[in-house]
């Protein structure tokens, strides 16, 4: 005997297309994304709340996607780093070309969460100098610890 | 994770009528979530609350009303907030991180649970999560846990930094439910663990904090929040403190000071804020108040560091907050 688990309809705008999934309740965004969506650039580090390496930008603000559930935000729009440089044959967006110019990761796990955690920060206001940036950055860890690039990185994003 | 069914009602008494035995609402998930991960919850139904019309911020000139729904971060932006009552931007901004705080509401941080990580294993016993099981924190791994308000059945802390600034400022909690609407002074809201270490608030099953008031007044005004952490963000407070004065000619005429990290609920200092009023600010008054802050302080084995934490902090947020004042003229 099999036991259907209970799935439950919800839509959500990735990256702009409007996705209509059917999805067991337990299913958090992040897995969402990730396995039934086929978008892997959010990672899966600490599945707690805890690194950051799952941010992605609910409604143009950054979450962390591993510790909410796909069905609490039917008719929402999420922005992965799959969807922030619009044509995926395009340009990279400046905040993505800041990194690669400021060699700002370096296994590179982190980096899409640090890059939309980054890409809400100076949206925000927050890279007045560098102690903010760090601040306001804290929320993403990176086990290469390649922080002081990362900062580099955003302060030039921010045109400093 | 324990399947669950999920339900979003829109109206409050709905939230309630769908609200069956096993069942937990959940706001931003932050906190549940992560629990229903480690299986420490396992609701077999979520009824999300997100859907209520409970969320807005207003201000009648006396009172600020937040809705119960009102993310964390929105809350610490708001000009009435950051204008008029410091420690309770500063306390929220002190708090997790920039993406959980997006996610975090304000009804769901004064529900959180304690992060004792006994309490998170289920392997292990825990008075709080299983009654009656042993708590095995008190001769255990305790450097993080409380010296204030515990119990021979638990000495969690409590983690909420926004509870200890809303503490200092004498907040409402205001509350619906099958019982009817009640408000709450924030003082009687959160319950030491005493023999019931699993009852953490005065919440009766089915029962939503619909919004929390705070009186805006001088005393809130001329406040600050300091947290002491093992890093320098991004990590709860291993002792943190809530302060409020109002001096006039030279003397303390009234104070708050309310301990966070430390105490097994958001910890008034009523022995501090005693041994201030009628003194004339200073160094010495401040080391006084320190002292008295740890009145009724019960370290264990590897927590007795947090006495002396308690002294320290009360002292310099006091001194921070009146230097602060004099630069301002
Ligand atoms: C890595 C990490 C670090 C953190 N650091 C800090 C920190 O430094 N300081 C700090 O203060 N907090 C910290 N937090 C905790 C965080 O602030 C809380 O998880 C959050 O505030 C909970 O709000 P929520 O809306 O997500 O609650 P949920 O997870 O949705 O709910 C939590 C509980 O509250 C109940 N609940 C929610 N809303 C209501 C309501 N209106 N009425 C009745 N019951 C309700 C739910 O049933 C549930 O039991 C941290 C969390 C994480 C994961
Ligand atoms: S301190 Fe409290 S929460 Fe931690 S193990 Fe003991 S009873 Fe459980
Ligand atoms: S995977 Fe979400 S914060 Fe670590
Ligand atoms: S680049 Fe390796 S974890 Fe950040």
């Amino acid at each position: 005997m099999s036991i259907e688990p209970a799935a439950d309809e919800v839509e959500l705008r990735v990256n702009g297309d409007p996705r209509r999934i059917r999805v067991d309740p337990r299913v958090t965004l992040l897995d969402a994304l990730r396995d039934e969506f086929g978008l892997t650039g959010p990672k899966k580090g600490c599945d707690l709340g805890q690194c950051g390496s799952c941010t992605v930008l609910l409604d143009g603000r950054r979450i962390t996607s591993c510790l909410t559930f796909a069905v609490m935000h039917d008719g929402r729009e999420v922005t992965t780093i799959e969807g922030l440089g619009g044509d995926p044959e395009g340009e990279l967006h400046p905040v993505q070309r800041a990194f690669v110019d400021h060699d700002a990761f370096q296994c590179g796990f982190c980096t899409p969460g640090q890059i939309m955690a980054a890409v809400a920060l100076l949206d925000e206001g927050h890279a007045g100098d560098d102690d903010e940036i760090r601040e306001w950055m804290s929320g993403n860890l990176c086990r290469c610890a390649a922080y002081p690039n990362i900062v580099t990185a955003i302060a030039a994003a921010a045109g400093r | 994770m324990r399947p669950f069914t999920y339900t979003r009602p829109d109206e409050p008494a709905h939230a309630w009528a769908e609200l069956g035995p096993d069942a937990m609402y959940i706001a931003g998930g932050t906190n549940l979530v992560d629990l229903m991960k480690c299986g420490v919850a396992g609701p077999a139904r979520l009824v999300d609350i997100g859907g209520l019309p409970l969320g807005g911020i207003g201000s009648d000139g006396d009172t600020l009303r937040i809705g119960a729904l009102v993310r964390n971060s929105d809350l610490a932006a708001h000009p009435v907030v950051s204008e008029r009552l410091p420690v309770l931007a500063q306390a929220l901004l002190a708090g997790a991180s920039p993406q959980l705080r997006n996610l975090a509401t304000l009804g769901g941080n004064l529900m959180q649970r304690t992060r004792c990580g006994y309490f998170r294993d289920p392997s292990m016993p825990c008075n709080k999560r299983l009654p009656e099981s042993g708590c095995a924190a008190l001769d255990g791994d305790h450097r993080g846990h409380a010296v204030l308000g515990t119990s021979e059945r638990c000495i969690a802390t409590h983690p909420s930094d926004l509870a200890v600034a809303l503490l200092a400022l004498g907040a409402r909690v205001r509350i619906d439910g099958p019982g009817g609407p009640r408000v709450e002074p924030i003082d009687a809201f959160h319950l030491p663990p005493g023999d019931t270490p699993e009852r953490e608030t005065t919440l009766a099953h089915g029962e939503l904090i619909t919004g929390v008031e705070v009186p805006l007044t001088a005393l809130g005004a001329r406040s600050h929040y300091l947290k002491v952490r093992e890093r320098a963000s991004f990590a709860f407070a291993m002792c943190s403190v809530a302060v409020a004065l109002d001096v006039r000619e030279g003397t303390v005429r009234d104070a708050r000071i309310v301990l966070g990290g430390v105490a097994t609920t958001p910890w008034r200092a009523g022995a501090a804020e005693t041994a201030l009023i009628g003194a004339p600010p200073g160094t010495a008054a401040f080391a006084r108040a320190g002292e008295a802050a740890t009145e009724g302080a019960r370290p264990l084995r590897d927590n007795g560091y947090k006495v002396e934490l308690i002294r320290r902090v009360v002292a310099r947020a006091l001194t921070t907050l009146t230097t602060v004042e004099g630069d301002r003229g």
